[in-house]
């Protein structure tokens, strides 16, 4: 009986989210009294696996193999899927990366299970845990209780404080994984990026970004004047990206940048998690949006309901005001 | 080339969502849906590699009768056939008993490739392609932005996290989610809808598929969020709250 989280490594280095699932699974593993052990699947690991020893985890299993050298989903699920054999935890904690999403819902089907995704907290004081994960892109919550061990979670960025270092010593075992290369079916290439991005929206103090309520191309001008009166910085949500309608390099969240400005402006943002987890850094946050259950209203410290075609030029005509 | 596209149906983006007397779900008496954004994109996906190789395009979808709308819909864009996967109960079903039910209309199709969308609108679970490989024994990749067919193979561009991308080459059969928005959608032409209405629909009720349909994980209840963060709401008419905003910037969280 344990708790295992696993910790994402590339090439040496930390996926940051992985803390924050190893102190969900404290969580969990304090409110079973069950011990917290981690896994760290990869190849050449011995540095990194020293730095996760101070976290104070009762044991970390390092699955070193040259063929976990690049990601594939074969190689994780069937590694991983002889450790859980062998350790038979009962929850699982991963951290929500995009190759937690590749991998883990094959992992946990060979178990017979879903993997209860993108959990936002943990109600754990019966003893046995409730998972809340959200529906409708954050427009209802649900909890969710897992039927019968193992149990399969992946913690949503942001939502947990990561852990912190300084504790006891782990205890570092590897763990020796059968792997043919024969079985892993998928070549992948080296990982790249497109073009160096031209806009640092992370240097800005004031961000004007607009989402699908902005209807069409043409309406853009609105929330161009703002940005301009504002001296703030355009940005936008993924759909608008998407349709081309503002450059990929302008898009806030998860498959964009992250922002943390002194202002940001939502305007015409329902606020999908995907595009929460790129903002809600902000110091302070104005949501304007026609739908009074938008999500982006739970992260804004002044919300106004109302169609933004008649509120943002009242506000412009407002700071215009102020400056004269 | 066959290629199925796995496709859900749900609540409409604008739906006003109220929890049912049960606490559990939605109350589904007035709410109209649609087909989930994500999947549409994994469908136009779909039919522009049948336009390029050949072939038929076969949407599968599992849901109530009033999925067979959304079905309709995938014929009179373009699709050839299709199959229905009948539920009767309401509710919502996850990811693992969804691609059960999947994994046993299809097994027999022999797919070279089976596409669907990244995640669900509705309960997002984004497990459904994923699961459904791995029960086929196919291979998989998610977020995919390109798609080439190359024999026996296809080579993919997936989207990983912070800008990156990376190509990676699967044998077919393969499973892939699509990500949104990397095609322009098409609508459906009158002469498609009309078309539509004599396209086979094969329906098979789920009780048939002889598939073990315990849930995994069971939804206890369903609730608005609380407010985590203290957010004033502002209201008036238009200029009223611009100026009420204005202040509130300047002199409350004096960021401008």
């Amino acid at each position: 009986m344990s708790v295992l989280v696993i910790l994402e490594q590339h090439g040496g280095k930390w996926n940051r989210l992985s803390f924050e699932a190893a102190a969900a699974a404290k969580k969990i593993s304090e409110s079973l009294s069950v011990p917290l052990e981690a896994v760290i699947p990869g190849s050449g690991l011995d540095e990194i696996a020293n730095e996760a020893a101070s976290y104070a985890f009762q044991k970390i299993s390092v699955v070193d193999d040259p063929l976990l050298q690049q990601y594939t989903a074969d190689g994780y699920a069937i590694a991983l899927e002889q450790l859980i054999r062998a350790r038979q935890p009962t929850v699982i904690v991963f951290p929500h990366t995009y190759q937690v999403r590749d991998y883990a819902p094959k992992l946990s089907t060979r178990f017979g299970k879903a993997l209860i995704s993108d959990v936002v907290a943990i109600n754990a004081q019966s003893g046995e845990p409730i998972f809340v994960r959200q529906l409708f892109q954050g427009k209802l919550n649900a909890d969710v209780r897992a039927n019968g061990d193992p149990q399969f979670i992946s913690v949503q960025a942001g939502a947990f404080r990561a852990a912190e270092s300084g504790g006891a010593r782990s205890e570092i075992e590897k763990f020796a994984v059968k792997l043919d290369p024969a079985q892993i079916r998928s070549k992948p290439e080296e990982p790249f990026r497109e073009a160096q991005r031209s806009v640092d929206l992370t240097a800005a103090d004031v961000i004007v970004s607009v989402g699908r309520g902005i209807k069409e191309k043409g309406n853009l001008p609105v929330v161009e004047e703002l940005a301009t009166v504002l001296g703030a910085e355009l940005a936008a949500s993924r759909p608008i990206c998407d349709n081309g309608w503002l450059p990929m390099e302008r898009q806030v969240g998860s498959s964009g940048q992250t922002v943390a400005p002194k202002v940001y402006f939502a305007i015409g943002i329902s606020g999908a998690i995907q595009h929460l987890v790129g903002m809600k850094g902000s110091k302070t946050v104005v949501a304007i949006n026609k739908d009074e259950n938008a999500p982006i209203f739970e992260t804004a410290d002044y919300g106004i309901v109302g169609d933004l075609f008649e509120i943002v030029p009242a506000v412009i005509e407002e700071i215009k005001k102020t400056k004269a | 080339m066959k290629i199925i596209v796995s496709v859900k149906q749900v609540p409409a983006r604008d739906s006003v969502l109220r929890v049912n007397g049960t606490g559990k779900w939605l109350d589904e008496s007035d709410l109209s849906y649609e087909m989930n954004e994500p999947d549409a994109y994994a469908l136009e996906e779909a039919l522009q590699l049948k336009e390029k190789l050949g072939g038929e395009v076969v949407p599968i979808c599992a849901g109530p009768q009033r999925a067979a709308q959304t079905i309709r819909e995938a014929l009179a864009k373009g699709a050839d056939r299709a199959i229905h996967v009948c539920v009767e109960e309401s509710g919502a079903p996850d990811a693992f008993a969804t691609a059960q039910l999947l994994a046993a209309a299809v097994k027999a199709e022999s797919a070279d490739i089976i596409l669907t969308g990244l995640q669900s609108d509705d309960l997002g679970y984004g497990q459904t392609g994923v699961i459904l490989a791995e029960l086929l024994g196919y291979a998989h990749a998610t977020i995919v932005m390109e798609v080439a067919v190359q024999g026996d193979t296809v080579r993919v561009k997936r989207e990983l996290e912070d800008g990156w991308f990376q190509n990676v080459t699967l044998p077919l059969p393969a499973v892939l989610t699509i990500q949104s928005g990397i095609k322009k959608l098409r609508y459906a032409t009158l002469m498609g809808i009309k078309k539509a209405r004599t396209k086979e629909v094969k329906t098979v009720s789920a009780s048939e598929l002889a598939v073990d349909g315990t849930p995994s994980a069971t939804m206890e209840r369903v609730y608005l969020p609380q407010r985590a963060k203290q957010t004033q709401i502002l209201s008036g008419d238009p200029k009223n709250v611009a100026h009420q905003l204005v202040e509130k910037l300047r002199f409350e969280a004096r960021v401008l």
